[in-house]
């Protein structure tokens, strides 16, 4: 245990870019750095990814472990995990963080596993208090937290839930040491392939849980069509648009909109539910953003017990007006 | 073939009480039923079951889990088995997959072995790739649907951030999770929990499963749970009841006022 040194955090990429949550992480593995007297490493792993260790120049961090390979221009959990265990069991890192996204969530238990170590899911908060990684998260259904330690075993595992930790700022340039990470791997003895992908979602837009504003629409919106007044509120704000799963099993919108226990857990700056109820398992999922609009005819729908700004009316109603005011309000700044 | 469905038992309610010496909740007297999400993919793997296939629900837990295994066997499942013994009392994730996976590798022959999405009180989806990991076996989490089975190979529809992937994979392999949607959980007509009772159900304890005990119950835990404790209460918001245009002047007032946009 003695050994293990540094924070390592695990860069997410989508598509030509870092994911925005990365620099979350990375901005809090800094912060903990700090206080541990430790070094922040991060860890690259795909295709075409050495382009991007300029990127991380600016954030004061120590290290880069740099695999790059065709092989990898995929993810595939049995190439990434074998990688990174064996990079692990090599340089012995004392905290790594993943990303709470898809990848993360497939990637991160996997390694624990591998590792024999402890992992905290979905954390919101990271400490470090006695030599230990404090991880917050939350439990049954979002009425507990939980501060959770993995006292004997190294490293210490934790996912991070995107949008809750404050970006890295950047800072002056530095030179990153720059880690070539051997790769040895037969593509014939894969026992996986991704044979096609689809695109469902326009790819510019961010996934629900990075987007700073949410506006989502539930059962009360009432149609296919209707959407579409939830939409030109979300184009105003730049805002992605979420669902309750009432819509989404409505048909009105696609399964990767929901918010919810069943769907993504999201933490925007700005949440604006519309004809949404609040049932426990839709709070679970935006509870947490940093300011809830709600907007509901029944002035006794639970969702006005969370919300920081409620309108009891008519969404078809209320929803265009505050779309026209805020054309404006925008558009004078 | 042969699939596995790993059910947990969870609390029927997450509205628990907490003992505040020992920082977890108190589960005397709470009503439990079947995890949703493990529910729901043995429905899934009932639909894709061919003539002369079998499905086996397994379970860790408490001798009260029996019910749950019942609630499986009357929902398709052909057999049960109960993983139950004091050594596995307050497994985290790592025990609770060391367990899960020692079994697997006593029933030995499998095809598919599905996981929920997540347990419900206070998992994250973690058990089902960890047991993949140990087994030495390939994963899909995020299922949408699995596509065409075959023996020895398996095509299953993922999501993923930009939409779908499909992916092909040998078996046997893990599905950790396939998020519902359109879903309402069946309820066994009486005739199918009557016929449940007949089915084969065995209870294995540690020696049965063998393994290696260091790593099950609370003696194998890895992590710790210091402190347990209800998140900050949001203040209290301001609902505004007035006239629609009243309304919105009212709350771009307040925004503006609180600098939210
Ligand atoms: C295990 C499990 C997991 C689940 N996971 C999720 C999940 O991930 N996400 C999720 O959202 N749900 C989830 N649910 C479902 C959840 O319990 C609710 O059924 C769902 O959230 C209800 O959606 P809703 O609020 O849109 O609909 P409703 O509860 O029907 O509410 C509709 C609201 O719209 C209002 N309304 C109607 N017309 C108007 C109008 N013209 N203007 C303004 N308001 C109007 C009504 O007053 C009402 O409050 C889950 C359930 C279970 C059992
Ligand atoms: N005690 C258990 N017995 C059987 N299966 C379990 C148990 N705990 C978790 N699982 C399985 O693992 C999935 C994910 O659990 P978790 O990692 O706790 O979220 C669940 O949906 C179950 O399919």
């Amino acid at each position: 245990m003695a050994d293990n040194k540094d924070i390592w955090v695990f860069i997410e990429f989508k598509k030509n870019s870092i994911r925005g949550v990365s620099f979350e992480i990375i901005g809090k593995a800094k912060e903990l750095a700090k206080k541990s007297n430790e070094k922040v490493c991060v860890v690259l792993l795909g295709s075409n990814v050495s382009k991007f260790c300029e990127d991380f120049s600016y954030h004061g961090i120590d290290r880069i472990y740099l695999c790059e390979d065709s092989i990898l221009g995929e993810y595939l959990t049995e190439t990434f995990s074998s990688i990174l265990i064996n990079l692990i069991k090599e340089y012995i890192p004392s905290i790594l963080l993943f990303p709470a996204t898809k990848l993360g969530r497939d990637l991160a238990p996997r390694i624990a596993a591998a590792l024999e170590t402890g992992l905290t899911a979905d954390c919101i908060e990271l400490d470090i208090q006695d030599g230990n990684l404090v991880q917050t998260r939350t439990v049954y259904g979002g009425n507990y937290l939980a501060d959770i330690i993995c006292p004997k075993n190294r490293p210490q595992m934790a996912t991070v839930r995107p949008n809750v930790m404050e970006r890295s700022e950047a800072l002056e340039k530095n030179q990153p040491e720059i880690i070539n990470v051997p790769i040895d791997i037969d593509p014939n003895q894969l026992k996986t392939k991704v044979t096609e992908k689809i695109e469902t979602t326009v790819i510019d837009i961010k996934p629900i849980d990075e987007a700073d504003v949410i506006v989502s629409g539930g059962r009360g919106i009432g149609s296919k069509e209707n959407f579409k007044i939830i939409d030109e509120l979300a184009g105003v704000l730049n805002a992605a648009v979420g669902a309750s799963r009432a819509a989404v099993d409505a048909g009105w919108i696609s399964k990767s909109c929901q918010v919810g226990q069943s769907g993504t857990v999201v933490c925007p700056n700005i949440y604006i539910a519309c004809g949404i109820s609040g049932t426990t398992q839709h709070l679970v999922g935006m509870k947490s953003s940093k300011k809830i609009i709600a907007i509901n005819k029944d002035p006794n729908a639970p969702i006005f017990d969370v919300c920081d700004y409620g309108i009891v009316g008519d969404y078809k109603v209320i929803v265009p007006l505050l779309t026209e005011a805020l054309k404006e309000k925008l558009s004078q700044d | 073939m042969r699939f596995i469905v790993c059910v947990k038992q969870v609390p029927e309610s997450n509205d628990l009480k907490i003992d505040p010496n020992a920082n977890r909740v108190l589960k005397k007297g709470v009503s439990t039923i079947i995890n949703f999400f493990d529910q729901f993919v043995l429905e899934e793997a009932s639909k894709i079951r061919k003539e002369g296939d079998e499905i086996i629900a397994i379970s860790m837990g408490d001798s009260e889990t029996k019910s749950t295994l019942m609630r499986c066997l009357a929902l398709g499942a052909d057999k049960a088995i109960l993983l139950n013994d004091e050594k596995f009392l307050e497994s985290d994730t790592f025990g609770t997959s060391n367990i899960l996976a020692a079994a697997l590798k006593k029933i030995g022959d499998y095809d598919i072995i599905f996981c929920g999405n997540s347990s419900l009180d206070t998992g994250s989806g973690q058990v089902g790739p960890e047991i993949a990991e140990r087994l030495d076996l390939p994963q899909v989490t995020y299922t949408e649907s699995i596509e065409n089975v075959e023996i020895g190979k398996i095509k299953i529809k993922v999501q993923t951030d930009e939409g779908y992937s499909i992916i092909e994979s040998e078996l046997p392999l893990v599905i950790a999770g396939i998020p519902p949607s359109y879903y309402q959980p069946s309820i066994p007509p009486l005739p199918k929990i009557i016929a449940a009772q007949k089915k084969p159900f065995e209870v294995w304890n540690a020696e049965d499963i063998k393994g290696d005990k260091s790593k099950f119950g609370s003696a194998g835990s890895l992590i710790k749970i210091i402190k347990l404790y209800k998140p900050p209460k949001r203040e209290q918001g301001i609902v505004i009841t007035d006239e629609p245009k009243a309304a919105i002047e009212k709350l771009m007032e307040l925004l503006n006022k609180d600098k939210v946009i």
